[in-house]
């Protein structure tokens, strides 16, 4: 089998895989990060989103393969120690999650809006940008609100972006 | 998804190669659109050909009076790009309307065009700019390249390389999306070229992107929405599924054509 290695939370890993392997079963299967979910394995819900050279990525729509080298952050890279990251935090002050299912997608979502558009934000630009994220049980209007505290907050903490990359 | 064989280009001649000595090979840009369609076993391919380890394919230049955009340029770097938003705005804004955040930081204006879906936006901007699909066999004119339902004139081991814009003087995109998948339900891209004009209609043609000459000719006077008062197109022969009627698709190239001139006047 081919050789895939790739750095993922700091960590470099190198593992053989099925060619047919998805990025996102690298990550539950072979590294037992579970924190990335499958919630449609169809590209619409965004469960698996994660971090790819700091850039969000589904990671159900990609063969672990094609990332040999890269960068990854996932919802397991967030926290430093058992320090939430600031957008973590703002999701359960603002109760932007019921279930949590769809959770770590949409933080990893969250943070890369403010890495592209920056710490204020405005609802309607959120709501725009969680276009590709599908929640089934909370409803958007928390998970809008944790993210606009969250960004604010990540201003705050100061270069708490570059440190989750 | 049924097993395949995984082989990674490190150059376009090495993937020709490989696209010429495999059997039955797919290339893969962005993932966007092949992957799902192997998840569901609709493409079963023995070889993949990776061309995300290329270098040099995913550069956007000015080059004379025109755009020119590397096949693995991302959704997302043709949106945020100063060249492209400088001279031709309306296909940067297109670009930022394909799917969402995270399909844009991976899906390719290559992969797009060679897959020519018949919702898809980027065809009617191609269609629309007159632009040149360049491969590394020859030149391919918009005109000639889209062919059908995800049919174009590319030949079996014939990569797209780069695609070719002119700047037009005015240029609009407006797009209806579908509700559930976001793709067009309907989307008109209009350009005032030096030459001529173009409107290139997405997601309402029964066998793809095409251009509706009746407007043209009535834009020709004046390259305004009220030039097009009046007109419709004939739902005959346009898409009809549960999504929306050709009736109904026929009805919205008039509104979106419309929306869309408003959108190049600006
Ligand atoms: C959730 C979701 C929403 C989407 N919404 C939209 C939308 O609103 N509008 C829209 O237009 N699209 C949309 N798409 C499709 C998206 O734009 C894809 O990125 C695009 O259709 C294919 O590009 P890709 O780079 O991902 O190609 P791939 O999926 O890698 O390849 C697609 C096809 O093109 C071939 N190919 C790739 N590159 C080349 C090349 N350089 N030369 C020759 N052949 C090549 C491949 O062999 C394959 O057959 C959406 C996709 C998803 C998953
Ligand atoms: S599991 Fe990847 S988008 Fe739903
Ligand atoms: S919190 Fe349950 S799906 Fe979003």
């Amino acid at each position: 089998m081919p050789t895939v290695s790739m750095t993922v939370n700091g960590k470099l890993v190198k593992a053989d895989v099925d060619p047919r392997t998805l990025l996102v079963q690298f990550f539950r299967e072979n590294l037992r990060l579970t924190g990335t979910h499958v919630g449609c394995d169809t590209s619409q819900c965004g469960a698996c989103v994660v971090h790819v050279n700091g850039k969000a990525v589904k990671s159900c729509t990609a063969l672990a393969l094609g990332f040999d080298g890269a960068e990854i952050t996932t919802i397991e890279g967030l926290a430093n120690g058992t320090q939430l990251h600031p957008m973590q935090e703002a999701f359960r002050e603002h109760h932007g999650l019921q279930c949590g299912f769809c959770t770590p997608g949409m933080i990893m979502t969250a943070v890369d809006i403010v890495n592209r558009k920056g710490n204020n934000l405005e609802e309607h630009t959120i709501r725009e940008e969680l276009e590709g994220n599908i929640c089934r049980c909370t409803g958007y209007h928390n998970i809008v609100k944790a993210i606009g505290a969250g960004a604010k907050n990540m201003g705050k903490a100061g270069g708490a972006t570059q440190a989750a990359e | 998804m049924y097993a395949f064989t995984y082989n990674r280009a490190s150059g376009l001649r090495q993937a020709t190669n490989l696209l010429g000595s495999l059997d039955d090979p797919k290339l893969l840009a962005g993932g966007q659109t092949l992957l799902p369609t192997m998840k569901q076993r609709l493409a079963s391919p023995a070889n993949i050909v990776d061309l995300n380890m290329i270098e040099g394919i995913a550069d956007i230049e000015l080059k004379g009076r025109s755009v020119v955009i590397g096949a693995m340029a991302r959704h997302a770097e043709v949106a945020n790009s100063p060249i492209v938003q400088q001279n031709i705005p309306a296909l940067a804004y297109l670009a930022g309307l394909i799917g969402d955040p995270a399909v844009r930081h991976r899906g390719t204006i290559g992969g797009s065009v060679a897959n020519n879906d018949p919702n898809a936006d980027y065809p009617a901007a191609c269609l629309g700019l007159g632009a040149t699909i360049i491969t590394t066999k020859r030149k391919i004119a918009a005109d000639e390249f889209f062919k059908g339902l995800f049919e174009t004139a590319l030949e079996g081991d014939e990569i797209i390389t780069k695609i070719s814009f002119p700047v037009a003087k005015k240029a609009g995109y407006y797009k209806f999306r579908n509700q559930a998948s976001r793709f067009a339900l309907v989307g008109v891209f209009v350009a005032k070229r030096p030459s001529e004009i173009r409107v290139a209609v997405t997601g309402a043609g029964g066998s793809g992107v095409f251009r509706v000459t009746s407007f043209e000719e009535a834009l020709k006077k004046r390259f305004s929405p009220k030039s097009l008062d009046g007109l419709t197109v004939p739902a005959n022969g346009l898409a009809g599924d549960i999504h929306g009627s050709a009736e109904y698709r026929a009805h919205l190239i008039g509104v979106c054509a419309k929306r869309a001139l408003e959108a190049a006047d600006k």
